[in-house]
């Protein structure tokens, strides 16, 4: 590992247009990764050329430009099955984000599998978008929404859980914790679960973008992600699941493309995955993810993963070292168990005004409760600051951030 | 470009480091609200007793930033010991200072007031040390952190006269 922590940060921050400009007369320091990441060129020539050159609608028209468009919308599918490992393509359905793949799945399968008596567990430190869609069908269905609760190192504190698996259907994890960076092993909750019976739903918005991804070695029987945070467009979202229940899965949303044929009796739905992509798709973000998986794929996943170990690394040591017990960081210490998001509290500063006075600085970061209030509930606080990480930072991010919370600190004790 | 001290008066962090009316009244007689920012997890907690239409105490709770906490301490001080309709006078200028058409253009007359009347809203009406939230404008990803205890004052009246 090299002391410094750079590893892709300073090669890869040319390719990113937005980087090179300013904030308040200073050059951008882009720590909001988990929210959005930043895009390449090369995407945004993708969706540039796509509208100048084939822009037409899909599967449907006989002209040249249709079948173009059909063909690279097909293309970026494919690509993201190879991404992730999907054996199929067919696997691949595009949603607008991770939420919608959510809804899509307790909508969807949750409709026909749920109901008084069955039960779905899911996680403290689950983002909203794994929450509220069981809160509702739950509520309509009448099942039981069960919790794993969040142990004091920031890890899912998996004692009891054979017992929150007995008679559960469905067992809903995010792989890595927005808030915490925690990379949970899904591997082996998957198999408990399976065990007992249930299905495994793993909410991988933060973990595609960040780590080599494997669907099947995973053991996930649903896996939703989302273009924005890998380089891609926003708007454009995956779920992928085994065939098998995709197969067997009612349609979500109804209209065109989704359908065989229309009678005024009724419907026939159309092959997966077109069954659940009613109406025209987003192409241009379609073409755009694609695009985004070929950047990755050309830095590789393996170092953009040891890029953000490494930077990670360096980022808490900085903090220690400058700070000590004037900043925490939530979340596992090591930096091989958890992604690059540092959610800080610093002194007695507000969240809000520390991204402030950091935001004076250039240095962009979030503050809030990063949709996952029962997980701040259970860490005490009502909102923290959150730095994270991405192939674009380098050291020189987190030294500004870091100078930028001297600031922070000298302007609050005035 | 507003700088950091168009928005962090010494006013506001002095009532931020010292917040003054803080703490719970006895339900009933007093009405208590609470308001959210969804924004930032931001909780406002406002208690008002009113007797025959005039605010006799306040006070305030919860946890915020300095704009939010330091802007339900001026309106505790701003409120206490005045008529309910006063108060509702203030809580619309404060309003209008709070919205980008409120504040620094000036001449057009828009109102944006959630209660619809026409004028600049903020009429005679005197703000005082209010004043110095003006500077949130400038920010306006933080003009929801200034108005949560207006907002939930506002609540908290309307459950008192229901």
């Amino acid at each position: 590992m090299s002391a410094g922590g750079d590893r892709l940060g300073p090669q890869t921050k040319a390719h990113f247009p937005l980087l090179g400009r300013q904030v308040h007369g200073r050059p951008i320091v882009y720590l909001d990764s988990a929210a959005s990441s930043q895009k390449p060129r090369s995407v945004l020539d993708a969706m540039n050329s796509y509208y100048e050159t084939i822009n037409a609608n899909v599967h449907r028209g006989a002209y040249e430009i249709a079948a173009q468009a059909t063909e690279a919308m097909e293309a970026a599918r494919a690509g993201v099955a190879r991404f992730v490992n999907a054996p199929s393509a067919d696997e691949i359905v595009f949603t607008k984000n991770v939420t919608e793949a959510i809804n899509l799945v307790a909508r969807s399968w949750g409709g026909a599998n749920l109901g008084p008596g069955d039960a779905v567990v899911i996680t403290e430190m689950e983002h909203h978008a794994n929450i509220v869609p069981w809160h509702i069908m739950a509520a309509e269905k009448g099942f039981e929404l069960r919790w794993i609760g969040v142990g004091a190192d920031g890890r899912l504190d998996l004692s009891n859980l054979e017992r929150l698996l007995d008679g559960a259907k469905l067992l809903g994890v995010t792989a890595m914790s927005n808030v915490l960076g925690t990379l949970n092993p899904i591997r082996r909750l998957a198999d408990t679960a399976h065990d007992a019976g249930a299905l495994v739903l793993v909410d991988a918005a933060q973990y595609v973008p960040h780590l080599p991804t494997d669907v099947q070695a995973l053991g996930a029987d649903f896996l939703g992600f989302t273009g924005h945070k890998m380089c891609g467009p926003t708007g454009i979202g995956v779920l992928w699941a085994r065939a098998e229940l995709l197969e067997a899965m009612p349609p979500f949303l109804g209209g065109g493309e989704m359908i065989l044929d229309v009678r005024k009796d009724g419907f026939l739905p159309n092959h997966i995955p077109h069954k659940f992509e009613a109406g025209t798709p987003p192409i241009a973000e379609i073409v755009g993810l694609g695009a985004a998986v070929e950047y990755l794929e050309g830095l590789g996943m393996d170092r953009v993963r040891e890029h953000e170990v490494s930077l990670t690394a360096y980022a808490l040591r900085t903090l220690e070292e400058r700070y000590g017990s004037e900043l925490a960081v939530h979340g596992p210490s090591e930096p091989a168990c958890r992604g690059g998001v540092l959610s800080m509290s610093f002194q007695d500063i507000h969240p809000h005004d520390l991204s402030q006075v950091l935001d004076d600085r250039g240095v962009c970061v979030r503050a809030g409760h990063h949709c996952a209030k029962p997980l701040m509930r259970h860490l005490g606080v009502a909102a923290t600051t959150r730095a994270s990480l991405y192939v674009y930072n380098d050291t020189s991010d987190v030294d500004a951030l870091a100078d930028a919370l001297d600031v922070a600190g000298e302007f609050f004790a005035r | 470009m507003a700088g950091l001290e168009d928005l962090y008066r010494e006013i506001i962090l002095d009532h931020y480091r010292n917040p003054r009316n803080r703490g719970e009244l006895e339900v009933p007689p007093a009405v208590q609200a609470v308001g959210f920012n969804p924004l930032c997890g931001d909780e406002v907690v406002v208690y008002v007793d009113v007797q025959d239409g005039v605010i006799t105490d306040v006070s305030t709770g919860g946890q915020g930033c300095s704009i939010s906490q330091s802007s339900a301490s001026m309106m505790s001080t701003a409120i206490k010991g005045r008529s309910v309709a006063e108060v509702r006078r203030l809580v619309r200028a404060f309003k209008h200072m709070m919205s980008i058409h409120g504040t620094g253009i000036g001449g057009t007359g828009d109102d944006l007031d959630d209660d619809g009347d026409s004028g600049n809203g903020a009429g005679d009406v005197k703000l005082g040390d209010l004043e110095a939230l003006r500077g949130v404008v400038k920010f306006p990803v933080r003009i929801k952190c200034a108005t949560l205890s207006w907002n939930t004052l506002v609540q908290a009246l309307d459950e008192t006269f229901a």
